[in-house]
């Protein structure tokens, strides 16, 4: 259906629901490049202000992508919990923007309510929301997962160890990993993004990072980001605790990264039956970030952000240990600078959290873009203050194998210092017994003769 | 305060045991850090060096060499416009509509384009080739006349491979500039390239340079993936890269 507002006697009118979310979003450069970003500042508050008076009822007749088409959108509207949406079922986009920040929405209401939103809503309302109500209402969320330890509790910020080494080199990628460990990071995984897909360095790695673990009785869980393919591959003769995938918000982005959801129901029936979580059996971490469906050609005329929010739909289906997007890796065709990277971020933080997705950012930039460390110092902040999962731990901030900027093991101990953020409960333990922190989570020096850095 | 564990250092080239003051980075290591970021910025805005790999292409390798270019007419645009980086400007078409037959049909095209660092193609891209390109031709293969694009994308190998009607085409283009690889270059290879293809349709070898990925080991996987791919007539991630199991696990 159609869609209009009048203001000092011009009509905007908004052919479709698609393009009304497109130019309601806030200015990004992913939007223009394709062709569906409002055309003036009074055409994008324009269709917000008719955003705001959409029905959320609305949301579940009108698709954005054609469901005979999209298995995404058949997923969205087949798994969409009715009950779950009964209180909210009255209200319109805007009338839900001013119910999340009310004191009527609490902790328990919104994880209660999680299921029963679609990412459109979800979308729709972040579009109607500034910087610091994405923060106030992710704030209030808590999504809390398990595998070896207990991640996403409030007050607490665990880290991806990030140990990429640009040959796979084992003692390269160990060195890294002791180094992030000694600085109090790898309590939401230690994951390595290899340089290339072998399934033979595949197993390598994970039984090197294995190995580790089990030496040192480590609460955490690795991975290595291989395609999910490869995971299934050999999954039964290595120790793969998590599958990794990359996914999008349309059943086209995701055939583009080589996947379905038949095949990530493959793979996740394929981890839960190594059965090797002990806390928990949340097996799957995905990565998204806003920009991947057009970037694959696969966005049906939609915005980037309500797409990413589409792929949070994907990911919420296989009860995820760890979500992150990744905001600023994919350029400045999509986010062009930090003042776009750090809203992207707040707004799929806040967006994932609401869908019940424990929501992680990786943190970061790539040369190309305008953006510098002050601006992942900014955002980083920001995160910390609302309640993001987890973010990355790479080495300096720079990772050496995907050429991009992302945190530090330093920025880690920086946001948890100041905000007073604690890691994993059973990784803080573990970092105590080691003589890394302290009782309070400062770090303590750590001398050459530590059992961590014996087998070096 | 520094880290004991400072002869980490040795095994790579990651940013570890940079020491700390309070929690934070200390000045030296920042510092270096603003400069490699520096480093990276102006590799970004290099340029294609044109006339030298054109004359050392055609000298070395008895290869014609053509120049064409995509349809970002400058850096700034091509930044913004990831779409016209993919697609050759209609006069760079226009010059490919008019080879000559006895260029097309080849097995294996070579494309070489300035992506994110002309840097690092100026530099790596005739050391991979020397090494691949005398195996290659050892194995039998035929191959296309080399071309040179500025301001391209990698998928504006799709274009030049279909009016080739090559098997295979391979792209070296310079990635984005990591703050210690300004002039990190990468190899893609797509079988029956067509527009409209996807990185699902590719391989990817990455970081070739000195300091990551040798000339000598790229070049031995680039030329088992190219004779995998064309034995086996797909590419992309049901290719799988097997050539490291024979290498790395013999060690």
């Amino acid at each position: 259906m159609a869609y209009k507002y009048s203001i000092g006697g011009h009509t905007y009118a908004f052919t479709d629901l698609k393009t009304l979310l497109a130019k309601a979003s806030p200015h990004r450069a992913g939007d223009v490049l394709a062709g569906v970003a409002a055309e003036s500042y009074q055409e994008r508050v324009a269709a917000q202000l008719a955003l705001a008076e959409v029905p959320l009822r609305q949301f579940l007749q009108e698709t954005i992508v054609p469901y005979e088409q999209d298995e995404v959108t058949r997923l969205i509207i087949d798994t969409h919990d009715a009950a779950a949406f009964a209180s909210v079922q009255h209200f319109t986009a805007g009338e839900l923007r001013d119910w999340l920040l009310s004191d009527a929405a609490t902790t328990a209401t919104l994880q209660a309510l999680a299921k029963g939103l679609t990412p459109e809503m979800v979308a729709a309302v972040s579009k109607l929301m500034r910087n610091q109500d994405l923060i106030s209402v992710a704030r209030k969320c808590e999504v809390v997962t398990r595998f070896r330890n207990t991640l996403g509790l409030k007050g607490h910020l665990a880290v991806r160890l990030q140990p990429n080494h640009t040959t796979d080199d084992p003692k390269g990628i160990m060195a890294s990993t002791l180094d992030g460990l000694l600085y109090g990071c790898g309590d939401a995984v230690i994951g390595i993004n290899p340089a290339t897909d072998s399934p033979a360095m595949t197993i390598l790695l994970l039984q090197l990072l294995d190995q580790l673990r089990q030496q040192f009785d480590i609460p955490t869980q690795t991975c290595v980001l291989c395609h999910i393919t490869t995971a299934l591959q050999i999954m039964h003769k290595a120790p793969v605790d998590l599958v990794f995938q990359s996914i999008g918000g349309t059943a086209a982005t995701n055939t583009s990264f080589g996947v379905s959801l038949s095949l990530l129901q493959e793979a996740y029936e394929g981890a839960l039956s190594l059965n090797r979580g002990t806390l928990g059996q949340n097996v799957m971490y995905f990565e998204t970030g806003q920009g991947s469906a057009l970037s694959a050609n696969a966005h049906f005329g939609c915005d980037q952000q309500t797409l990413e929010t589409r792929a949070y739909a994907v990911a919420r289906h296989f009860n995820p240990l760890l979500v992150n997007t990744v905001v600023g890796f994919i350029g400045p065709e999509y986010l062009y600078d930090g003042k776009q990277i750090t809203r992207a971020a707040l707004e799929d933080h806040c967006c994932g959290k609401l869908l019940g997705l424990p929501m992680g950012v990786d943190v970061c930039y790539t040369n190309h873009a305008a953006a510098d460390q002050d601006d992942m110092d900014n955002l980083l902040t920001l995160l910390g203050v609302a309640g993001c999962n987890y973010i990355m731990g790479v080495p300096g901030a720079d990772d050496i194998m995907l050429n991009y900027q992302s945190t530090s093991f330093h920025d880690a101990q920086y946001v948890r210092q100041v905000l007073g953020l604690r890691p994993a409960p059973e990784f803080e333990q573990w970092l105590y017994r080691q003589g890394i922190t302290d009782l309070t989570g400062n770090l303590l020096p750590v001398p050459a003769s530590h059992q961590l850095l014996g087998g070096m | 305060m520094e880290d004991a564990w400072k002869y980490l250092q040795q095994f790579t080239t990651a940013r570890i045991a940079l020491g700390r003051t309070g929690t934070s980075i200390p000045l030296s290591e920042m510092l270096a850090f603003r400069m490699a970021h520096a480093h990276a910025r102006d590799a970004v805005y290099s340029l294609l060096d044109v006339d030298g790999l054109q004359s050392v292409c055609s000298t070395v390798f008895r290869l014609p060499v053509r120049l064409l270019w995509s349809q970002a007419a400058h850096r700034d645009e091509y930044l913004q416009r990831p779409d016209k980086g993919r697609q050759l400007h209609p006069e760079a078409a226009a010059l490919l509509e008019a080879l000559p037959a006895a260029d097309l049909h080849k097995d294996i095209a070579f494309v070489i384009t300035d992506g994110l660092s002309a840097t690092a193609v100026n530099v790596h891209a005739l050391p991979l080739l020397s090494l691949a390109i005398p195996r290659l031709q050892a194995l039998g293969f035929s191959l296309a006349p080399i071309h040179l694009v500025t301001q391209g994308r990698v998928a504006v190998g799709d274009p030049v491979g279909a009016f080739l009607q090559t098997r295979i085409v391979v792209v070296l283009i310079g990635e984005r500039p990591g703050l210690s690889s300004p002039d990190s270059m990468g190899a893609y290879l797509t079988f029956a390239p067509a527009p409209g293809l996807t990185d699902v349709s590719r391989n990817c070898i990455s970081n070739i340079r000195p300091a990551g990925l040798s000339y000598a080991a790229a070049a031995d996987r680039l030329v088992y993936l190219l004779q995998q791919a064309l034995r086996q007539g797909i590419s992309g991630v049901h290719l799988k890269d097997d050539s490291i199991q024979e290498t790395r696990l013999l060690e």
